[in-house]
Parts: structure tokens; C-alpha cells; sequence
């Protein structure tokens, strides 16, 4: 089952991907581009269940089932995180995370 | 054998009365609250009757003697197989006296009321109470056993505090009511504590079982000995420390003149005839016990009732509030009831003092009710309690004259009226216990008719007083029980009260012994009514200069010998300083500030921290993958050792 590229390839831009995604949700200002990190996020889990299932697991598919899913289930958070970004634009005139600052002590 | 089991809706009547005047009082009319009142009271007056005919002429009598029959009873708490409580009706000569008492004198207090109470505020309310009370009352007497008259007992204070307190926009009288309520609460402490020694010696709350002098109850509980008393004799005491308190009886009496502060028809029914006798009854329904097991507890009993039936009737002589002067009058003929029980004997003609203090009770209820609607109809009628701002009231209010002149008569023992026989009997019993406490009374019995007749003269005769309206007779409501209880009162003693209530339910022959007993009652009496005679037919110096004369003495008798001051001092000064303030002091700094001082630390804790929750939620997030990220490499650390 080797087809030439090794698992660590993978594993290396997953968690790269994984990271840049981090890193976007905390510094980005932006709401709408700290989803775009979460989406990241998921992607880079959604190689890893590939990857580790290809590999792994090579007679079976639930690694390539649970990335559907995952990609079903970002597909509709995005919608809803979107209707909630525009909620927060209507009540803040801004998509700044910095001013939605109303839920503390 | 009759049935007894219509008996209680005697007790239940008033109830119902109670629930209804008192739950839709405010949207009938005053009067009509009035009229239910009167006639649920009729009722259960009709009743009781009834009873006592069946009981006293239709009822099988076993070897002569009247059976205690119970006539209802229904286990109420159930808490183990032998511990429970009961509610029940119980009938014997006592209690169906009892019954005869209660209702007639709350009968005539509640047509009574009608008149005097006419236009007063809170009408329904009064009549709800009074309700409340005889109900409390009737089932203290009609009670199986000790605990049901615990709890009647109970409630009938709840009612007298409600009635004392019952103008509650009166400073005074709210004090007075809490008096009232705490001191005798206080007594039925001892009450309580006496209960439950008794019931653990004997094991048993019962009536019957408890007084049944062939019983084992009796027999049990003298052994052990504490300060060279027995266990019964000790709870028989504390019990009577209860009954002390309810009875006004020295040193638990200070209530009872501040008690006047109630409406008047209140202080006859509750204050002279049926509630403070509650104690002398509670005595007489444990007689057996006492007399068998616990002589010397009578002994206490005989020497508290005489003390305090001298020591009343001196401040009585002293006082200017006329309701005052009956009040001291009630303790101080509660007292001979006391001393009659005291000085009895158990069976036959030993309990002569039984049955008399039965019977004084009977006729004092009729002409001590009688005094208090009297002077009830009095002050209605010039706006004062202070026999200081009466006189020459016989031209205004001849009925209320002639009534009250009758129970004057009648308290002062003299002859063929009924505290004649009644004070008679007592003397008699006194006479073959107990020498001293026979002369005791027969002063006090000369006391009594001199104050009294103060009384009588200072209202009626005197000077003539003018007043600003001039003084009219009361209305037929208020006239009636007058009249009706001034017969009673001349009557009642004709009553063969011998043929009916005996320490062992056995009637006995009883004649009165004129010498050495009824001509000294009647010349101390008449020496009395003379004295009094003198001193206030008209209106003189002498009486002033006689008190100046003795003046230390006179002043302590009219201030009722510091006893408010003394208690006062006791409970302000002492208790107050001594034990209160420190505990309060330990409450409010120690436990409290415990509490406060977590409540402070939280709090300042909370400030310090609370910059944590910034609302910024990459901050949060920030946060949040550091933790995950630190626990992933402890865990990696962890599990690669």
C-alpha cells in the first residue's frame, strides 16, 4: 500500500494547517476571517481521518465517512455563523471581535 | 346506659362558630355575627344541660358512685403502639360541672356583649375570639387525658392573649396581653416538664387509668427520691406550677391585674369565671394522684392558695381601679379554692375540701362573673375605671345597683347566699387539716368583705359625683345577665353539690358546722361590711388618715408589694445584662461575623479576580488552547516515562 508520499507529509501539513488555524482565531480582528480559521481547523482534521484511514486502516472507510460528515456539519455551522455575524453587525454597526466585548463581569 | 357521643358538639359548636364568624365576619353585619355567636353559644348551653341531666339523674350509677364514662375518643398522633395521643370527650362529675359553668357564664357574656360591644370596632373579631375560647375551654375540661389538656390549655392562653390584646392600637393593652401570654407560658413550661415526668413514671397519658386509685399509675414513682421528694410528688408540683400560672396563683400572679386591660365582658369570662379556674380543675382532675401518692404536693398547693389568697385580698383593699380590685378579688377566692383542694382528703368525708372547692368554684364563677358585668356596665356607663371619679351611682343605675349589691353580698359570705355554703365547706375542710391556714382564711374572708364593700360604697353611696353625661341604665342586653346571674348567684348554693361531685364520685352528706366555723365567717364578714361601712358610706377623711397612719405598708400594698418591680429587676437588670447581652453579644460578633468575615473574604476575592472575564473572546480562546495545549504535552510527558 505505499504509494511513494509518506504518512509524515501528511502529518506535517495537517498539523501546519491545524496551527495557521490557531493562530488566525486569536490574532484576526475579523469575524468573518477567524471562521475562516476554524474551517481551516477542520480541514486539517478532516486530512488527518483520511490519512489515518488510507493508512491505517485501508479495507475501511470510517475515516472517509467522519470527514463528510465534518465537512457537512462546517458546511451548516458556517451558515449559522454567518446569520450570527450579521446580527452582531446590526447591533454593533461592526464585525470587530474587539467590541463585542458586552458579556463580561 | 346512655349514650354520650352528642357530647362533642358541645366542643365542635363553638368551633364552627369560631370558623365562620372569624373567616366571613367582616362581611355580615356586626350584629348578625353577634347573633350566630350568642346562639351557638345557646346551644352548646342546651346541651350541656342536657348532659348533665342525663349524666347526674339517668345514668347507672355502679356501687353509688358516678362512672367517668368516655364518651369519644379517637386516637389524633399515633407514634408507637403505647405512645399516642388522643382526643376525646371525657365525662364525670367535674367535667359536666364544668360544662354547666363554661357555658352558662359565656352565654351571658355573650349576650352581654352584644350591648357593650355595640359599635366597637372589630365586632366580628370579638365575638370570633370568644368563640375561640370557650371552644379551647370546653375541650380543656371535657379532655381524656393530659396531653389533650395540654394542648386546650395552650389555646385557651392563645384566646386570652387575643382578647386581652383585643385593642391592639392600645399600648397598654398590648403589654399587658404579652405579659400575660409569656408568664403563663412560662408556668406551662413546668407544666409541660411535669407532664412528661409523670407519663414516664406512669406511662400514661390517661385520665382514667391515671386517677384510678386501684391502678398501677398510682402506685408507681414514689420510690425514687430527689431532694427528699419523690419523682411524682416533684412532677405533680411542676404541674402545678402550671396550673399556678393559668390560676393567677403567687408568685405567677402579675398578670392578672394587667389582664384587665381587656374589654370587660372578656375579663368576666375569661379572667374571673372559667379560664383561671383552670388550674384549680387541672388539680381536681389529678386529685387522686395528688392525694395518694403525693400529700406533700397538696401541701404546696394549700400553702401557695392561702398565701396568695391573703396577699391578694390586702392589695385589693389598696387599689382604686375597680376592675384591679376584682381582679386581686379572683386570685385571692382562687386562692381558697387552691387551699380547699390542699387541705382534702381522699374518699368520703376526708374530701369535704374536694367537693367545696368544686363548689366555690361554681358559685364564685356565677357572682364573680356577676361583679365584672356589673362593673362592665358601670364603666360603660361613666367612662372610668377609677372608683375615684364614682359615686352616689345609685340613683343612675338601680338595676346595676341592685345586682351588684347581691354579689357583694354574696362574696362577703353573708348567710343563705351561695358562697355562704361554698366558703363554708372550704372553712370546714380547712378547719379539721390544718389550724393556721383555717385562721388564715377567716381573716381573709373579712377582707374580702371589707374591700368588696369598699367597692360597693365608693361606686353607689359616697359623694355625688357629677358627670359630664349624666349616667344612664345599660340595655336590656347588658341588663339580662345581670339579673340572671345575680339569681344565680343567690341560688346556686342550694345546689346539694355533695350528691354530686365527691373526690371518689360518692355523695356524702355535708351540714354546716355553726360553731366553730359559720358564726365566726359571718362575724368576720359583717365586721368587714361595717368597717367598710363606716369608712366610705360617706365621704371622710378617715380612710386617708388610716392609710397615712401605716403609711409604709399601705404605700407597698398599693404598689401590690413591688412584685412588677421585682420581676421587672430580675428580668431587665439580671437576665437581660447578665445572660442576654452576652449571648446576644456572641450571636451578633462571634456567629455572625464568622459569616460575615467568608462573606468578606468571597467578596474580595471576587473583585480581584473578575478582570479575568474581559468579554474578549480570543482572550478566552487564547486561554483555552494554551490549557490544551500544556495538558497535551504533560500527558505526551506523562506517558512516555
Amino acid at each position: 500500500m505505499n504509494n511513494g508520499i509518506p504518512i509524515e507529509y501528511f502529518l506535517v501539513t495537517a498539523t501546519l494547517m491545524f496551527f495557521a488555524g490557531v493562530y488566525g482565531f486569536i490574532t484576526r480582528k475579523n469575524l468573518i476571517t477567524m471562521l475562516m480559521s476554524v474551517e481551516l481547523m477542520l480541514n486539517s482534521v478532516n486530512i488527518n481521518f483520511v490519512v489515518f484511514n488510507r493508512y491505517l486502516f485501508p479495507g475501511q472507510l470510517e475515516g472517509h465517512f467522519f470527514s463528510l460528515f465534518v465537512i457537512a456539519v462546517a458546511a451548516s455551522e458556517a451558515a449559522v455563523a454567518i446569520a450570527i455575524i450579521i446580527n452582531i453587525y446590526r447591533n454593533f454597526q461592526s464585525i470587530d471581535v474587539e467590541k463585542t466585548d458586552e458579556m463580561k463581569f | 346506659m346512655t349514650s354520650f357521643s352528642f357530647t362533642v358538639l358541645i366542643v365542635l359548636i363553638p368551633l364552627f362558630v369560631f370558623l365562620f364568624v372569624g373567616l366571613l365576619g367582616h362581611k355580615m353585619k356586626p350584629i348578625v355575627s353577634g347573633i350566630i355567636g350568642t346562639s351557638g353559644l345557646a346551644i352548646a348551653a342546651i346541651l350541656s344541660y342536657f348532659t348533665a341531666y342525663q349524666y347526674f339523674f339517668n345514668t347507672e350509677k355502679i356501687g353509688g358512685a358516678y362512672q367517668k364514662i368516655l364518651a369519644f375518643n379517637t386516637v389524633w398522633l399515633q407514634f408507637t403502639d403505647k405512645l399516642h395521643i388522643d382526643m376525646g370527650v371525657l365525662i364525670d362529675p367535674i367535667s359536666v360541672m364544668m360544662l354547666i359553668v363554661i357555658t352558662t357564664v359565656s352565654l351571658m357574656v355573650h349576650i352581654y356583649s352584644i350591648g357593650y360591644m355595640k359599635g366597637e370596632k372589630g365586632f366580628a373579631r370579638f365575638f370570633a375570639f370568644l368563640s375561640l375560647f370557650s371552644f379551647s375551654m370546653l375541650g380543656l375540661v371535657l379532655a381524656t387525658n393530659i396531653f389533650q389538656m395540654y394542648i386546650f390549655w395552650e389555646l385557651v392562653g392563645v384566646s386570652s392573649f387575643l382578647l386581652i390584646g383585643f385593642y391592639y392600637t392600645k399600648p397598654s393593652a398590648v403589654s399587658a396581653s404579652k405579659k400575660a401570654f409569656i408568664v403563663t407560658r412560662f408556668a406551662d413550661l413546668g407544666f409541660l416538664i411535669g407532664i412528661l415526668i409523670l407519663s414516664f413514671n406512669t406511662g400514661t397519658f390517661d385520665f382514667i387509668s391515671l386517677t384510678n386509685v386501684n391502678g398501677a399509675a398510682i402506685a408507681t414513682g414514689s420510690g425514687i427520691a430527689f431532694l427528699g421528694l419523690s419523682t411524682m410528688t416533684w412532677s405533680l408540683i411542676l404541674v402545678f406550677m402550671g396550673g399556678a400560672g393559668k390560676s393567677a396563683m403567687f408568685p405567677l400572679h402579675i398578670w392578672l391585674p394587667d389582664a384587665m386591660e381587656g374589654p370587660t365582658p372578656v375579663s368576666a369570662l375569661i379572667h374571673a369565671a372559667t379560664m383561671v379556674v383552670a388550674g384549680v380543675y387541672l388539680v381536681a382532675r389529678l386529685f387522686p394522684v395528688y392525694a395518694i401518692s403525693a400529700p406533700d404536693g397538696l401541701m404546696v398547693v394549700a400553702y401557695v392558695g392561702s398565701f396568695s389568697s391573703l396577699f391578694a385580698a390586702v392589695i385589693a383593699c389598696t387599689q382604686y381601679d375597680i376592675k384591679r380590685v376584682l381582679a386581686y378579688s379572683t386570685m385571692s377566692q382562687i386562692g381558697y379554692m387552691m387551699v380547699a383542694l390542699g387541705v382534702s382528703g381522699y374518699g368520703g368525708h376526708e374530701g369535704l375540701g374536694y367537693m367545696a372547692s368544686m363548689f366555690h368554684l361554681f358559685t364564685h364563677a356565677m357572682f364573680k362573673a356577676l361583679l365584672f358585668l356589673g362593673a362592665g356596665a358601670i364603666i360603660h356607663s361613666v367612662h372610668t375605671n377609677l372608683m375615684t371619679e364614682m359615686g352616689g351611682l345609685r340613683k343612675h343605675l338601680p338595676i346595676t345597683h341592685i345586682t351588684f349589691l347581691i354579689a357583694c353580698l354574696t362574696i362577703a359570705g353573708v348567710p343563705f347566699l351561695s358562697a355562704f355554703f361554698s366558703k363554708d365547706e372550704i372553712l370546714t375542710a380547712a378547719y379539721h387539716s390544718n389550724k393556721l391556714i383555717f385562721v388564715v382564711q377567716l381573716f381573709v374572708a373579712g377582707l374580702t368583705a371589707f374591700y368588696m364593700f369598699r367597692l360597693y360604697f365608693r361606686i353607689f353611696w359616697n359623694k355625688d359625683t357629677h358627670y359630664h353625661h349624666t349616667p344612664h341604665e345599660a340595655p336590656l342586653t347588658m341588663t339580662f345577665p345581670l339579673i340572671f346571674l345575680a339569681i344565680a348567684s343567690i341560688f346556686s348554693g342550694y345546689i346539694p353539690f355533695s350528691e354530686f361531685v365527691s373526690s371518689d364520685s360518692l355523695p356524702f352528706e355535708t351540714e354546716i358546722e355553726w360553731w366553730p366555723i359559720a358564726i365566726p365567717s359571718i362575724i368576720v364578714g359583717l365586721l368587714g361590711i361595717s368597717l367598710a361601712y363606716i369608712l366610705y358610706k360617706k365621704e371622710s377623711t378617715l380612710p386617708h388618715r388610716i392609710a397615712s397612719s401605716v403609711k409604709f405598708f399601705y404605700t407597698s400594698a398599693f404598689n401590690k408589694f413591688y412584685f412588677d418591680e421585682i420581676y421587672m429587676f430580675v428580668t431587665k437588670k439580671i437576665i437581660f445584662n447578665y445572660i442576654s447581652r452576652p449571648v446576644a453579644w456572641f450571636d451578633r460578633h462571634i456567629v455572625d461575623g464568622f459569616m460575615n468575615s467568608l462573606a468578606w473574604i468571597t467578596n474580595v476575592t471576587s473583585v480581584k479576580i473578575k478582570g479575568f472575564q474581559s468579554g474578549q473572546l480570543q482572550q478566552y480562546a487564547f486561554v483555552f488552547i494554551s490549557g490544551a495545549i500544556l495538558l497535551g504535552i504533560l500527558f505526551i510527558y506523562l506517558f512516555s516515562i
